[in-house]
């Protein structure tokens, strides 16, 4: 689970990490209001899941309080679009205002799991303000990395060596390491799967600021943060997703014409995979889980069908502890309550497969088709969509 | 013979009295496994199925009826515990079922399990099936026919339809493992690919990954350097878009870092042959045992 920079700062904070004062706000008039407590200059900061801001044109520095107000009118109601939001982009409905930092220097500091070692791990590079992929690309010895034993923690002489390694001045070395064990505090009293601070400043005056931080965390532990899933800003998501994520079901939108609604997560990704290899655009990603019933299949037939992105359906089970025959009752109930108003092509196999094909045979429904085979279903779904696509233009 | 479980397994299945468990304990046993006890705390005495006895502890389990080999189907948020008790109790190997498991908990398994002599299969996995010998998990068992290919993914539909075209291709298995689509987890593709290697039943492996991580460009390299047996590959998540979780906690692009390409590139680098779509995994296996010259061998149902 993500959340906004505004939201990572407060939590950080309350463990000790020093960042700039501000405040988040939702119109120009609060922004305004909230500066006049501010020295300036004032940093304006867009809140959208998605790095790349500033380049993208959504933080802007002002040095009085009417070019605060200015910029906020400027940036809330704007569709950011950056290199990790995708083309569409993004709205912003909230900015940060913050005062902004004297800096002397940007460094990059992180902590992530490792999967290979089932460790957390500390990463720090001099090369700040960077994205941290392109610094690994580039000058992958600039990057340090420690390795946190998990019962013992994060221990005194893994910050030191990591604030040598950084060629932090002597004069702010305690300050860097105090911050680095209040990051990882962090990082694990809350279940993270990134903490990252980047740029992490020193400014003129030696103190040590985190200017940008970004916490993600880890859906499975949420059932012990409640103070987090609180924090869960839906408008970032897509209404899809969230709509799936209700009903239990695995749903990423892909943007493409030809849907799919598979059973695992391998097969799903698999399946979009087939859709592209015989010339279809994927919709989305769909896995109805291991112990579907006929209700989350027609809500799953519900979602996919809930505008007008979609031509045709390819549902693909390899029914293992899904068996086969709830599938197909669950297609034929989607039918009668959701309707189906483009094609769907089934191929069904495992698992009471000859009950599936006999529930769908003796409840005949227009729009579905059989496959046989699934590369066959796969193909036949692309070229339903296609001509489905091109009547729904005429 | 095939690798991890088979005859010699005494099995107990932690959480045994969850209808889940319950129902696949059943499966097990009519497949043939021998399950030798149960585990639920609070239940000791009690009887699952009519004959398998229910322990309050995995070590008392362990002590009374020698089980030697533990699955578990508890809730997430006690698994991370179960796994310890397992390891605890001195069991070979120790495999989990349960998805949605914290990431930081299994950082800890992970280290508890290090210096025991306990393996771990898991966890969010489809568990482990020995062709006619002992299954431990999901698996449908009625896909699986005996014969000589080792199977192992990170998914479990997906353990199922290559296993399912492999017997539907004439071409039956040895072990067939699901290793599980979380980022931290137990055995990784290397240390199973080791263990196929020196088994003697098994001629040729089929290995299926998937996007997030490095773990099949490490089985790539140690099958350059180590393996003495044809590796057939493939690999899902060629569409999925940076940044997203595809399903699986661990099926995520991130930084740039374990595309479908990269994953692809560096299989075919080690010379093994991938398969293009998922329909064609099975195709793909018999065309290479034809080329290894071990079709005939592997032509066994």
């Amino acid at each position: 689970m993500n959340i906004h920079e505004y939201q990572s700062k407060q939590i950080l904070r309350e463990f000790g990490v020093k960042v700039p004062e501000g405040k988040a706000v939702f119109s120009p008039e609060e922004a305004a209001r909230v500066a006049k407590d501010l020295s300036s200059p004032y940093v304006v900061k867009a809140q959208i899941h998605a790095g790349g801001r500033g380049k993208a044109g959504g933080v802007k520095i002002a040095h009085n309080i009417d070019d605060v107000k200015k910029f906020a009118s400027e940036l809330l109601g704007k569709v950011l679009v950056t290199h990790q939001t995708g083309p569409e982009g993004k709205e912003v409905n909230r900015l940060l205002i913050e005062e902004g930092s004297n800096i002397a220097k940007e460094y990059y500091l992180s902590f992530v799991i490792d999967r290979k070692t089932a460790q957390v791990v500390m990463m720090g590079s001099e090369e700040g303000g960077m994205e941290i992929e392109q610094v690994a690309a580039d000058t992958p010895e600039k990057i340090f990395y420690e390795y946190i034993d998990p019962v013992a923690g994060l221990m005194p002489f893994q910050t030191r060596r990591m604030a040598f390694n950084m060629h932090f001045k002597p004069e702010v070395q305690g300050k860097v390491t105090k911050l680095m064990h209040c990051l990882y505090e962090a990082f694990i009293a809350k279940d993270c799967s990134i903490a990252e601070i980047n740029p992490l400043v020193v400014t003129k005056e030696n103190d040590v600021v985190a200017l940008d931080a970004k916490l993600n965390f880890d859906d499975s532990a949420l059932y012990r943060h409640p103070d987090i899933e609180a924090l869960r800003d839906t408008t970032e998501e897509d209404p899809k997703e969230l709509a799936a994520a209700k009903a239990g079901l695995s749903y990423v939108n892909l943007g493409g014409d030809v849907a799919c609604m598979v059973n695992g997560a391998g097969l799903a990704m698999a399946t979009v995979d087939i859709i592209k290899f015989y010339g279809g655009e994927p919709a989305n990603f769909l896995d109805v889980g291991g112990d579907s019933t006929v209700e989350k299949i027609a809500e799953a037939f519900r979602i996919m069908q809930s505008d007008d992105q979609v031509h045709s359906v390819f549902v693909n089970i390899f029914g293992g502890i899904n068996k086969c025959d709830v599938i197909a009752a669950g297609i034929v109930e989607a039918a009668k309550v959701v309707g189906l108003r483009v094609p769907v092509v089934v191929r069904l196999d495992g698992t009471n497969v000859d009950k599936g094909r006999a529930i769908l045979k003796d409840n005949p429904v227009k729009e579905v088709v059989m496959a046989e085979k699934m590369d066959e279903g796969a193909k036949l779904a692309v070229e339903l969509a296609a001509k489905h696509a091109a009547e729904a233009k005429a | 013979m095939g690798i991890f479980v088979g005859k010699d397994s005494r099995v107990v299945v932690q959480g045994i009295t969850g209808k889940q468990a319950t129902f696949h304990t059943k499966i097990m046993k009519d497949y043939g496994s021998n399950v030798v006890a149960g585990v639920t705390p609070g239940r000791a005495g009690e009887k699952v199925l009519g004959t398998i006895p229910v322990f309050n502890t995995v070590s008392d389990a362990v002590q009374e009826t020698g089980a030697n080999v533990s699955v578990i189907y508890v809730p997430a948020r006690f698994a991370a515990d179960s796994i310890m008790e397992a390891a605890d109790a001195g069991v070979d190997l120790v495999c989990c079922i349960t998805e949605h498991i914290p990431v930081l908990d299994m950082v800890k398994v992970r280290h508890y399990l290090k210096n025991r002599k306990t393996k771990f299969i898991g966890p969010n996995c489809p568990g482990i099936l020995t062709v006619d010998e002992c299954r431990l998990g999901l698996l449908p068992t009625y896909i699986h026919k005996k014969g000589h290919v080792g199977v192992v993914s990170r998914s479990g539909t997906l353990t199922y339809e290559v296993t399912y075209q492999l017997t539907m291709a004439g071409i039956g298995q040895t072990t067939c493992i699901g290793i599980g689509g979380d980022p931290v987890k137990g055995m990784d593709f290397v240390e199973v690919l080791d263990a196929f290697n020196q088994d003697d039943e098994t001629l040729a492996v089929m290995m299926i990954g998937e996007i997030g991580g490095t773990a099949e460009e490490e089985a790539a390299a140690w099958i350059k350097a180590n393996m003495k047996k044809p590796v057939i590959g493939f690999i899902s998540g060629q569409q999925a878009p940076p940044g997203k979780r595809m399903g699986h906690a661990g099926a995520i692009i991130s930084g740039g870092k374990g595309t479908a390409a990269d994953k692809i590139k560096a299989l075919n680098a080690a010379g093994i042959e991938v398969a293009k779509t998922v329909a064609s995994m099975g195709e793909t296996a018999v065309r290479v045992l034809k080329e290894a010259g071990l079709y005939e061998k592997c032509h066994t149902c």
